[in-house]
């Protein structure tokens, strides 16, 4: 039997995974969610990001490649010895970094390097080096677990992984069902029934409590033990069948079903979380704008805030009582759209000949530059300058009104725009000039010549895009009541795109689990998302999140077909020239004419 | 009056001419073949036509209308399309998408009908997937039924050749520029696609103008051949005249050694 044992792999990966521990320990992620527990009183948020990594890149390194034509080595001692070493690899850079911590006061370069990070990484306990040994077996322990893992067979593995996946999940979004708890009653009931709060039973500082913890793995288990296969399968095969009347009605369905969450999420949710969401509305509506203009028609647009500036200062400009217009919202949307489209022109056919990176630069000029206009004192009279424009008014519904003192309304609106925003996105999708922004984004030069304006389709491209954040501005204007130069950085272009990216490019559903992910779980680039204890942090997360899905899944999370054909036409082709050996055969036989 | 007439026409690429002053002339129903030595200015010649390049002097008359400088989607709109020696389909758009899409130009609906959805742009989506099913269905079995959803990269070579021919038909031009439609095909394919471009023109209409390399393919589908060699036209007539024409035998194969010295 081949030894598994593989001691190159795992120095490298101990290398790499002490950098990572000892990365997070600086940076001050450690002691920062050291305050959030995960399971009472033992497990707490910072040990599950530091410990992490050691697990995953043991199993890593142990994991053996099957070659074809040879037995795989099968896996077994070595596996765990191998993710030991990753561990043991990994221990030792934590230890130097635990020593060099007690040594030396490094605070003047390193303001996270801490007597608390010290305490954290010996445990509090007296001597320390009795901790920081404690740590190292630790360390080693969870690399040799990461390693054992491959030991379980595949089923078993997968369970094991839904197992500690969701308990970990139910720990991390505790926010989420105390909130539910609360808005439902179920906290007041219990109370009265049982004289005990359901929500301390259940959380204890934020952390799962041992029984609970215990009961969500069970369920988890068990659930994960039932055939599930092929059901989400069977869902989107529904949405995709070829019988039309099928389709519809499936579409109608879901729809129905999404429709019923949005009107029972903001009364579940409570203020906190319709904030949230009203904020992933907001940038999903964006997404949606700009997945146009990058995901169908290909034009790397860096300077897409602009157009959410513009839609955002007309509405001030015309409802606010500043400048004496003092319009309705309603008055005003129009013309918010308007002007964005037809800044959407005006950036566009100077613009839209580059191809590329040069397209992605001059927008990225554009952008500054209206965000700058917007600022500068010479136009202060009409934009209000760094003072931005306040005062602006509500949303008027007639028998309410919308705007940030109340999320929910907000929740609500925006849910409708998303509505129209997709519908469009749809629509155009299958038409005529989507097909010709499709065509376009493969090969400019073919499009041309085949009778396709494309000056003209990729400018449509720009203003459709530009609307839809036009709106999406229009709806932030009322939504905070004040806005400022500093709302439209450069960042959030860079933060829209990265959930066009992450979602998937030219997939509509690619682009809502985008927004979720990254405004919902994360935040936006002011406003907080559910983990509220990235905030400091999420930009290192977006980055690295990026970069995970650049090398492992360029295609995003719900990729539409197009785009995951693009990136894996290889191996596609590869497929296609194997199946070409039984298609010859049958052209053979074919009479031709 | 000549569908396309091309006088003095000239192109050069820094130092290089590519085109120097060619003169050539289709009639409408005519297959026209365009030969000549690699580098001899053929594809040049059919990507100043289809206004991917535009010309440094001459003109271009198609229907007695000077298009020389025109963008390459106007000239497609007045009624040339084309094909691509190295195959340039849309390749992560369905076979049907490829043939839908160069459409374009012959139909109008815009972005508000599309979302709206109106009765009128259902009748035109409708008369462009049908219209698409046709063109395709001309190629026989090759394109048809479970094809018309498959992405265009996994087409074999010679049904990517005919998918471009399709393409072009779509356009609905007057005039097919066919850039090398039989290269790279096996002896059994070349022989159907000979028949197909007769069939282009006596079953759909179109005036063709081929370029190609094999032979056996130009003497079957030409009313008449045009040699080019180092961008002028060396010769032109029927196959058997030129074929036997000494100019002709000379930019192919060179001079006898002692005539150079």
């Amino acid at each position: 039997m081949p030894t598994v044992f593989d001691r190159r792999a795992g120095l490298r990966w101990g290398w790499i995974a002490g950098l990572a521990l000892v990365f997070i320990a600086a940076i001050g992620m450690l002691e920062t969610f050291d305050e959030r527990l995960i399971l009472s009183p033992v497990l707490s948020m910072g040990f599950l990001m530091l410990l992490w990594p050691v697990s995953v890149m043991g199993f890593q390194a142990s994991a053996v490649e099957v070659r074809e034509g040879t037995d795989p080595p099968r896996h077994g001692l070595g596996s765990v010895l191998t993710g030991a070493l990753v561990g043991g690899t990994a221990a030792t850079m934590l230890a130097v970094f635990t020593w060099v911590l007690a040594t030396f006061d490094l605070r003047f370069a390193f303001i996270n390097l801490s007597p608390a990070l010290l305490q954290i990484l010996t445990f509090s306990r007296e001597p320390m080096w009795l901790g920081a040994t404690v740590m190292f077996g630790l360390v080693v322990l969870l690399g040799a677990v990461g390693g054992a893992v491959h030991l379980a067979p595949a089923g078993m593995r997968k369970r094991g992984f839904i197992v500690v996946a969701s308990v970990i999940v139910v720990a991390l979004f505790e926010r989420v069902f105390t909130q539910i708890l609360r808005q439902i009653r179920a906290e007041d009931v219990f109370d009265n029934v049982f004289g005990r709060s359901l929500i301390n039973l259940v959380f204890d500082e934020g952390g799962l409590t041992w029984g609970v913890a215990l009961l969500i793995a069970g369920v988890a288990f068990w659930l994960s033990g039932r055939k599930s296969k092929g059901r989400v399968q069977n869902m989107t095969n529904r949405l995709t069948s070829s019988d039309r009347a099928e389709r519809t009605r499936w579409s109608l369905i879901y729809a129905a079903g999404v429709l019923v969450a949005v009107a029972v999420a903001p009364v579940l949710l409570g203020s906190l979380l319709s904030e949230i969401l009203a904020n992933v509305g907001l940038f999903l509506l964006m997404g949606l704008g700009l997945n146009i203009v990058v995901g169908l028609a290909g034009l790397l647009d860096l300077g897409y805030v602009a157009f959410f500036a513009v839609g955002a200062y007309t509405v001030g400009l015309l409802t606010s009582s500043q400048f004496g217009f003092e319009w309705s919202w309603w008055a005003a949307l129009p013309v918010a759209l308007v002007a964005s489209a037809i800044a959407g022109l005006l950036v566009g056919i100077p613009v839209i000949r580059m191809r590329g990176d040069y397209l992605a630069i001059v927008t990225l000029g554009f952008g500054e530059i209206v965000r700058i206009l917007f600022l500068s004192d010479w136009l202060k009279p009409a934009f209000g300058g760094a003072q931005g424009i306040i005062n602006i008014s509500p949303i008027d519904l007639g028998f309410t009104e919308v705007s940030g003192i109340s999320p929910q309304s907000v929740l609500y609106f925006a849910a409708g725009f998303v509505a129209v925003a997709a519908w469009v996105s749809w629509a155009v999708q299958s038409s005529r000039v989507g097909r010709a922004w499709t065509a376009i984004r493969e090969d400019e030069s073919v499009a041309e010549v085949m009778g396709i304006d494309t000056v003209r389709a990729k400018l449509s491209a720009f203003v459709v895009g530009a609307i839809l954040a036009g709106a999406g501005g229009a709806l932030f204007a009322a939504k905070v009541g004040s806005i400022f130069p500093t709302s439209f950085r450069l960042l959030v272009s860079i933060i829209v795109l990265v959930i066009v990216i992450v979602g998937g490019m030219g997939s509509i559903r690619g682009v809502v689990v985008g927004a979720v992910v990254l405004i919902g779980v994360l935040g936006g680039p002011t406003a907080p998302g559910l983990l509220l204890e990235f905030a400091d942090f999420k930009l290192l997360v977006v980055g690295a999140l990026l970069i995970f899905m650049m090398l492992i899944r360029p295609e995003g999370l719900l990729p539409s077909v197009r785009r995951s054909r693009e990136l894996h036409h290889t191996e596609l082709t590869q497929d296609a020239w194997l199946d070409k050996a039984g298609e010859a055969a049958d052209d053979a036989s074919e009479v031709p004419g | 009056m000549a569908l396309l007439q091309i006088n003095e026409l000239k192109k050069s690429f820094g130092g290089i001419q590519a085109l120097g002053g060619v003169e050539f002339h289709i009639d409408e129903g005519e297959i026209v073949s365009v030969i000549g030595p690699n580098g001899a200015g053929k594809t040049s010649f059919f990507n100043v036509i289809s206004g991917m390049f535009v010309p440094d002097g001459g003109e271009i008359l198609f229907d007695g209308e000077e298009i020389s400088g025109l963008e390459p989607s106007a000239i497609t709109t007045l009624g040339i399309a084309r094909t691509f020696q190295n195959v340039r389909l849309f390749a992560n758009m369905s076979i049907l998408e490829n043939v839908m899409v160069a459409q374009h130009c012959r139909t109008s609906r815009g972005l508000i009908s599309a979302i709206l959805r109106t009765a009128a742009f259902k009748e035109e989506e409708r008369e462009i997937e049908e219209r698409a099913r046709d063109i395709l269905g001309f190629f026989g079995t090759r394109l048809v039924g479970y094809r018309f959803d498959q992405p265009a990269f996994a087409l074999s070579y010679a049904n990517r050749r005919r998918l471009e021919i399709a393409r072009a038909m779509a356009t609905q031009p007057r005039l097919l520029l066919l850039d090398e439609p039989v290269a790279g095909m096996n002896p059994k394919e070349t022989a159907e696609l000979t028949g197909l471009i007769s069939r282009l023109r006596d079953e759909r209409g179109f005036t063709v103008v081929v370029i190609e390399h094999d032979m056996r393919v130009v003497r079957d589908v030409s009313d008449r051949v045009v040699v080019l060699d180092h961008g002028v036209k060396i010769a032109e007539g029927s196959y058997e005249e030129v074929s036997t024409n000494d100019d002709v035998i000379e930019a192919y194969l060179g001079r006898p050694a002692e005539e150079t010295q």
